[in-house]
């Protein structure tokens, strides 16, 4: 949420701001409070027996003189004018409306940073529901009953499950696949199965008088307060870079977690109406367990193929191509619903499935629309749940029963933590980095419980005798979790998370290398490639590339890491606008600046301890942070958070553009020592490397480079206009003053003593070119050595024609 | 492992390499896969283009100057023996054994790894960072909303702590006495369990 910070001239600015965010605020909360007291009278007509819609007539009703009436006593109704017909509306008015309020409230919580910071988004939307709950209770409403078994299963849950599914970043999921399932599957198992029989044994005393309770009623309801939604914590673990491993086990969690209870769910509703249950029952219960779980999965395989296999020829329906995506997934959800099987696990599988391939069939726009709408969808289904979930504890009459209440919050929590510790003391010989004992604990403290808990325990079926306890007890342990759990994690997870150098000892020269050598050391991991259990990965890589992409995809290439990477961020638009606007600015680099960065030295600044202070500030804040915090971390409410990398792509586009450009500029005349080759390079280049024309780029355009006899060559400015465009740009210019480095052979110039000879060169200028796309590479473009990066398109404007050499 | 084997026996000169190196049999095995598997054309060779290809280093704000690295004797082509002697470097050290000083040093040692850090900064290897250069770096590093005026802060700040000849710029020595201990060990075992 961090934009760019324009300085606000002066305290004047800020007095307006706040002004100005003020009356925002108060105007959110008028028309919140507006809109609930709209529902209310709009509510009460459900409560009037249904009379005729009231009428207002303009004519006298007219009786005809003397003739014979067919019906003596029916009342002739005249041509209603102006009518109000409620109840017809009624219940997706109010649904509607609820939304809206509830997305009115999400502004006015975002308006105030700190609010969102401490609290999870959870946490306000029960607060709202609360809230209009009371003010319902004290109307003396009833909230519609829209929330049964089918509505939620059918229209509430896939939502939900498929933002999970899709937003997974697959590729930490894969790599731990292993441990996020035994979390997520055992321990929920474990959870439900040690609640469910502490609980039962609590019933058998009497004292509680609960002890109508069979054990197959304990176990549902244990099963359904075994669903674990820890999203809330997510976003605590991301301002404080949490390990990808827990990560992705609490993200894992709360989706597996929620596929295991939905059938724990399904199997104990109906054991529960068993009166006796033998061992066979058992053995067919894990049975089926297995069944349900492995046919959801093959049934979402099925199905996010074919749906892959679409989306191949959707080139010419572009604008019904989401349709596909969803369409497919809830088709899946629906078949697998069909046969009892698991269908979170079919919708989840089939998303998965999907992403990959579809992401590359599809037009961009087309990429943005689904994620989009799969994040408001599952936005508004949630937003509802919690919603209800605080209306209904007000409204609703509860019976509450303290022994059994406080036990199953004990409970909870017991079997929550035991089963963490147990579980990591298994699975950690398999690991090659072991969970330590923080790690645990904040695994046992994200057993945050939400959504899905309460529509369940919500919508059990009325046989179940003591239905309003189950529900008193589940709202009870979801409010303690959301509210007081989700609260404290910050502050407690900063706590516990002691930084491994005392900041202000640090030095600023610490603090900067250390980031370099992080970022050295990530990049060479990057460029050792994945090792250790990757077997199957390997394996199933490489049948990726020869069959299923050449099925799946259409105009398959070999698989394009830096453009699908491009394609991903949604930054091939940027680079037509960086490029369309940077044709239109001004001329030649200025040599000038060039001399001056390296004269003479300034007088040595002084620097106070509030300077220093402010620059571990702008250090900490700003610096970029390793690559696996920047693009994997997704959370449930918000989209990707792909910002930095677009900012460091765009800006690797810019200078290779200005280093390109700039080319064309250099004359022999330019001062440093060390350039003698790099003007007949540099000429000598252009007209090779434009040679690389109308590749058969999807959606790109001919890729040649602005050819420098153009003259049209024009330095850009940064992207965006963003606060220091003026200074870096130039001395970004100096140092693009470099030749770039031509690998290939035949334009072998020297390039070593080019290489060397750069002054305030920046390795970013040469190397890019080389880094071009290879995807581009068809094996028959052997030849072409000379690099060209493929996004840089050649305006169509320009009217000079790339020479081919 | 039977293709361990015959793997390395495609290598040639491969026990010079180990033992120049360090790495074990299975360790050299697994990278010349990954060479394998970025040398898409098969030539043998890898050129800059090849590390471009690699989806994360070009997310990484110094990638362009870590493939520099790997270039740095002038050549533009990177053969499997120079591919797996840079990244020895990054080899956990063993820092628990008495190290004999009349052997050379160890190709994974602090210093090597930090010399290979320095030359990450001084693209012209002048043996010198120079302000110009740091403050390159650190463009590269912030985000986009710091100040030109805060990054020559930073950057004067940083040469003033180091500096210790008053060079206005950063040498080999001055860098070496940095305390960086922590980065370099943390950070190494990531590499190691890979």
């Amino acid at each position: 949420m961090r934009g760019i910070s324009h300085p606000t001239s002066g305290a004047v600015g800020e007095f307006f701001s706040k002004r100005l965010s003020m009356t925002m605020k108060l105007a959110v909360y008028f028309l919140t409070t507006g809109l609930t007291l709209l529902t209310l009278p709009c509510g009460s007509f459900t409560e009037v027996p249904s009379k005729p819609s009231g009428t207002v007539t303009v004519l006298p009703p007219v009786h005809p003189a003397g003739g014979p009436q067919a019906f003596p006593n029916a009342e002739k109704s005249d041509l209603p004018v102006f009518a109000m017909n409620y109840s017809r509306i009624q219940v997706p008015f109010e649904i509607t409306l609820w939304v809206l309020l509830a997305s009115f409230a999400k502004i006015g919580f975002h308006i105030y940073h700190k609010v969102t910071f401490w609290v999870p988004e959870s946490c306000l939307l029960i607060s709202i529901g609360l809230m209009v709950g009371a003010i319902m209770h004290a109307v003396h409403e009833e909230p519609p009953s829209v929330l049964s078994y089918n509505i939620f299963f059918l229209y509430i849950l896939p939502p939900m499950v498929l933002d999970s599914g899709y937003f997974m970043p697959t590729r930490p999921f894969f790599e731990n696949i292993g441990t996020v399932l035994w979390f997520a599957v055992v321990g929920t198992l474990w959870n439900s199965i040690g609640v469910g029989m502490s609980l039962y044994g609590v019933c058998q005393i009497g004292a509680l008088e609960v002890q109508d309770i069979n054990l197959q009623e304990n176990l549902l309801f244990a099963s359904i307060i075994s669903a674990v939604d820890p999203v809330a914590v997510l976003n605590v673990f991301e301002d404080v870079s949490v390990n990808e491993q827990l990560y992705i086990v609490v993200f894992g969690e709360s989706l597996f977690s929620d596929a295991v209870t939905v059938v724990l769910y399904n199997m104990f509703t109906f054991v529960a109406e068993m009166p006796v249950v033998e061992t066979v029952d058992v053995f067919l219960g894990v049975a089926k367990f297995f069944v349900v779980g492995l046919g959801g999965l093959a049934f979402g395989l099925v199905f996010g193929f074919v749906a892959s296999f679409t989306t191949r020829f959707t080139s010419n329906v572009r604008e019904i191509e989401p349709l596909f995506i969803f369409m497919y997934s809830y088709l899946a959800y629906l078949v697998a619903e069909l046969f009892n099987i698991s269908s979170i696990m079919a919708i989840v599988t089939c998303a998965l499935t999907m992403k990959y391939y579809v992401e590359e069939n599809v037009t961009q726009r087309s990429c943005t629309t689904i994620r989009h709408v799969v994040k408001m969808l599952s936005s508004i289904s949630e937003t509802l749940i919690f919603f209800f979930l605080g209306v209904v504890t007000i409204t609703t009459e509860h019976e509450w029963n303290w022994g059994y209440i406080l036990f199953t919050l004990l409970f909870a929590f017991l079997w929550r933590g035991l089963g963490i510790l147990v579980l990591t003391q298994i699975i950690n010989p398999f690991r090659t980095i072991p969970f330590n004992f923080k790690d645990q604990f904040m695994l046992g403290y994200s057993g945050l419980r939400g959504a899905v808990t309460f529509a369940l325990v919500f919508t059990l079926p009325d046989h179940i005798v003591r239905k309003k306890l189950f529900v008193t007890a589940t709202i009870c342990i979801i409010l303690f979790t959301v509210f007081i759990q989700g609260i404290s994690i910050r502050p407690l997870v900063e706590f516990i998370n002691v930084r491994r150098t005392n900041r202000n000892l640090d030095t600023i020269n610490v603090e900067v290398h250390s980031r370099l050598m992080e970022h050295a050391i990530a990049g060479i991991e990057d460029i050792c490639g994945q090792w250790g259990h990757y077997y199957w990965k390997d394996k199933f890589m490489k049948f990726n590339n020869q069959i299923l992409r050449k099925i799946l995809i259409k105009d398959n290439q070999a698989e394009s890491s830096i453009v699908a990477l491009y394609k991903k961020l949604e930054l091939q638009n940027a680079m037509e606008i960086l490029d369309t606007v940077s044709e239109g600015t001004s001329t030649a680099p200025s040599v000038i600046s060039l001399r001056k960065e390296k004269g003479p030295g300034k007088p040595k600044r002084k620097f106070v301890a509030a300077d220093l202070r402010k620059m571990h500030d702008i250090l900490s804040k700003n610096m970029y942070k390793i690559r696996q915090q920047t693009t994997e971390y997704t959370t449930k409410h918000s989209l990707p958070n792909d910002s930095h990398t677009k900012e460091i792509l765009i800006r690797r586009h810019g200078t290779i553009r200005r280093s390109l450009r700039l080319r064309s500029f250099q004359s022999p005349t330019l001062s440093g020592g060390g350039y003698p080759s790099a003007p007949r390079s540099r000429i000598g280049q252009p007209s090779r490397s434009s040679s690389r024309v109308s590749l058969p780029l999807r959606r790109l355009d001919t890729l040649t480079e602005v050819s420098s006899s153009a003259g049209v060559d024009l330095v850009d400015e940064r992207s965006g206009g963003r606060g220091r465009a003026g200074g870096r740009g130039k001395s970004r210019l100096n140092s693009s003053s470099s030749d770039s480095r031509v690998p290939a052979p035949p334009c072998h110039f020297d390039s070593s003593e080019v290489f060397h000879g750069n002054r305030d060169s920046m390795p970013e200028q040469e190397e890019p070119l080389s880094l071009s796309v290879t995807w581009a590479e068809e094996p028959s473009d052997h030849d072409d050595s000379s690099t060209q990066n493929p996004l840089l398109r050649r305006p169509r404007w320009n009217p000079v024609k790339p020479k081919n050499p | 492992m039977g293709s361990t084997n015959s793997t390395l026996s495609k290598i040639p000169n491969v026990e010079e390499l180990m033992r120049e190196t360090g790495f074990s049999p299975a360790h050299i095995v697994r990278l010349y896969d990954r060479f394998e598997s970025l040398d898409k054309e098969k030539t043998g060779h890898l050129r800059p283009e090849d590390f471009g290809a690699i989806n994360r280093l070009a997310m990484n704000p110094i990638g362009d100057r870590i493939i520099g690295a790997f270039f740095s004797s002038g050549q533009d082509t990177v053969d499997f023996h120079s591919f797996v002697r840079i990244l020895a470097h990054f080899r956990p050290a063993e820092n628990n054994r008495p190290r004999d000083p009349s052997l050379p040093e160890p190709v994974n040692s602090r210093i090597s790894k930090l010399k290979f850090a320095f030359q990450l900064y001084d693209l012209d290897k002048d043996g010198k960072i120079s302000r110009a250069e740091l403050l390159q770096v650190l463009r590269s590093m912030m985000e986009m909303q710091v100040t030109e005026e805060q990054l020559e802060s930073i950057a004067d700040r940083t040469i003033q702590e180091a500096d210790l000849d008053r060079d206005d710029a950063i040498s080999f020595e001055e860098f070496r006495k940095v305390p960086l201990g922590d980065t370099l060990t943390l950070t190494q075992q990531r590499v190691a369990s890979k």
